[in-house]
């Protein structure tokens, strides 16, 4: 069987620049020196793996998962699901996907969101889960309402889910944020606009999905998320263990 | 034209925001939700080795403490061997090599338990130094910083560490050091991350 060497560089012209300064807090914490590239080694294609016993099935049920029983929160029911593939392609198996977000509202469960919408008694907003054997993950929640954030005094997050993903090396590790097809927002955000091009931002965004509704229950939003993929050709000396 | 070549780019990044505790640690965010949360026991009971704590702040291009981040830490046993399929050999039982600590929300200080990682095979030749691999991410960073810690009592290992030694500009190493303080029990290391400015930390592409 042929070993797998290290992970695809990463495309650090499709990637946001740490530097946005109409993102103003990234002008005090990005660094200035260029950053060491650095050819993986052990320690790089190496990362945390996860099993059924670190989630439970609940836990990728946000419309469950802090409600009152028999309850549920207040907002539009929607399920978000896709799969985890790598830059080859090649789906992504019993990797950790974990969800955070805002209810209906615009407001975080969080002690130091102060905005004026109410707290949702029957919603935490957050949720995890493990892809399949395919890759595929799915999500059921509510959809997050827009919230206004201190930026310029006028800014409005476009509805996000915040996504981290883990893939199987500490060098695929991603946190990442899902958005809607059609939020007007979007255009308008200096976070969504830290992405240099108009491709990245719109890979970020979630397509309705119609097929995959559950009708009269759910709308449905697809969202795939890549990692960065693996050459198959060896180290130059191989790992031991490899 | 050319032929296509078909693969697939990956995500771009955003940052995780300042209610990053939400999704990855929700009992800071004030709520408990799940039965245990992930990363909260690096080495676990049956890892052998020296028991370590290792503390720090992270600093922002103003002096200021960053009281709304996030690190995840990546590291190799006693031994030298993750816990991965390719991490180079067994684990103790329990010993997972990864955790995630949050700044303080009033201080900016963080902290986590661990056992002293030992050599890791290197790349190429030779063995790297005892080190823990971090991650950050916070409000304002818009992708995940990767950084290494290395530990200033292992002179002789640092010095022929292969990663090390490719920072051309030798003083930026002594970033990565963390510092052993006198008379604690477990041994405490101090490691102070600085995102930018004078002594800004080495940020590694990796
Ligand atoms: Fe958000």
């Amino acid at each position: 069987m042929k070993s797998k060497g290290e992970y695809y560089q990463r495309d650090r012209e499709w990637q946001p620049p740490a530097l946005t300064p109409d993102y103003k807090t990234s002008v005090s914490r990005s660094p200035r020196y260029a950053m060491i590239s650095l050819q993986n080694s052990i320690s790089e294609i190496t990362g945390p793996t996860f099993g059924h016993n670190d989630v439970d099935p609940i836990d990728n049920d946000l419309l469950r998962n802090y409600a009152y029983s028999e309850q549920s929160p207040i907002g539009e029911r929607i399920i978000v699901h896709g799969r985890v593939l790598d830059e080859n392609a090649r789906p992504v198996p019993n990797t950790l996907v974990e969800v955070w977000q805002a209810n209906a509202g615009g407001r975080y469960r969080h002690k130091k969101d102060t905005y004026l919408a109410p707290i949702d008694p029957n919603f935490g907003g957050c949720g995890r889960t493990l892809t399949d054997e395919n890759g595929y993950y799915f999500f059921r929640t509510v959809k997050p309402g827009a919230y206004p954030w201190r930026n310029w005094v006028n800014n409005w997050r476009p509805a996000h889910i915040h996504v981290s993903v883990f893939g199987v090396a500490f060098a695929q590790r991603l946190i990442t944020q899902l958005y809607f097809e059609g939020d007007p927002l979007l255009d308008k955000c200096p976070i969504v606009k830290a992405l240099p091009t108009q491709d990245a931002r719109d890979s970020l965004i979630a397509a309705l999905d119609l097929n995959a509704t559950v009708p009269l229950d759910s709308i449905a939003y697809k969202f795939d998320i890549i990692l960065r993929g693996r050459r198959s050709t060896l180290f130059e000396n191989r790992l031991e263990g490899n | 034209m050319v032929q296509k070549l078909d693969y697939l780019k990956e995500t771009p990044s955003q940052t995780a925001g300042p209610y990053v505790h939400i999704g990855l640690a929700p009992g800071a965010a004030g709520f408990e939700i799940y039965d245990h949360e992930l990363g909260q026991d690096i080495a676990g009971p049956n890892a052998k080795g020296e028991r370590i704590r290792v503390e720090g702040t992270v600093i922002d291009g103003t002096g200021s403490p960053v009281k709304d981040a996030l690190i995840e830490v990546w590291q190799a046993n006693s031994e030298g061997y993750y816990s991965h399929p390719e991490g180079g050999g067994p684990v103790e039982e329990g010993f997972r090599g990864w955790g995630r600590v949050i700044t303080d929300f009033d201080t900016g200080e963080w902290a986590f338990d661990t056992v002293k990682p030992g050599r890791a095979q290197g790349r190429d030749v030779g063995i790297q130094a005892p080190h823990i691999n971090l991650w950050i991410v916070a409000r304002g960073i818009n992708i995940g910083l990767n950084t290494r810690l290395y530990f200033d009592d292992e002179d002789e290992a640092n010095a022929a560490d292969p990663v090390l030694n490719i920072i051309e500009w030798e003083c930026r190493r002594a970033t990565l050091i963390a510092k052993r303080s006198e008379g604690t029990s477990p041994q405490v290391y101090r490691f102070d991350i600085r995102l930018q400015g004078e002594d800004e930390t080495v940020f590694f592409d990796i």
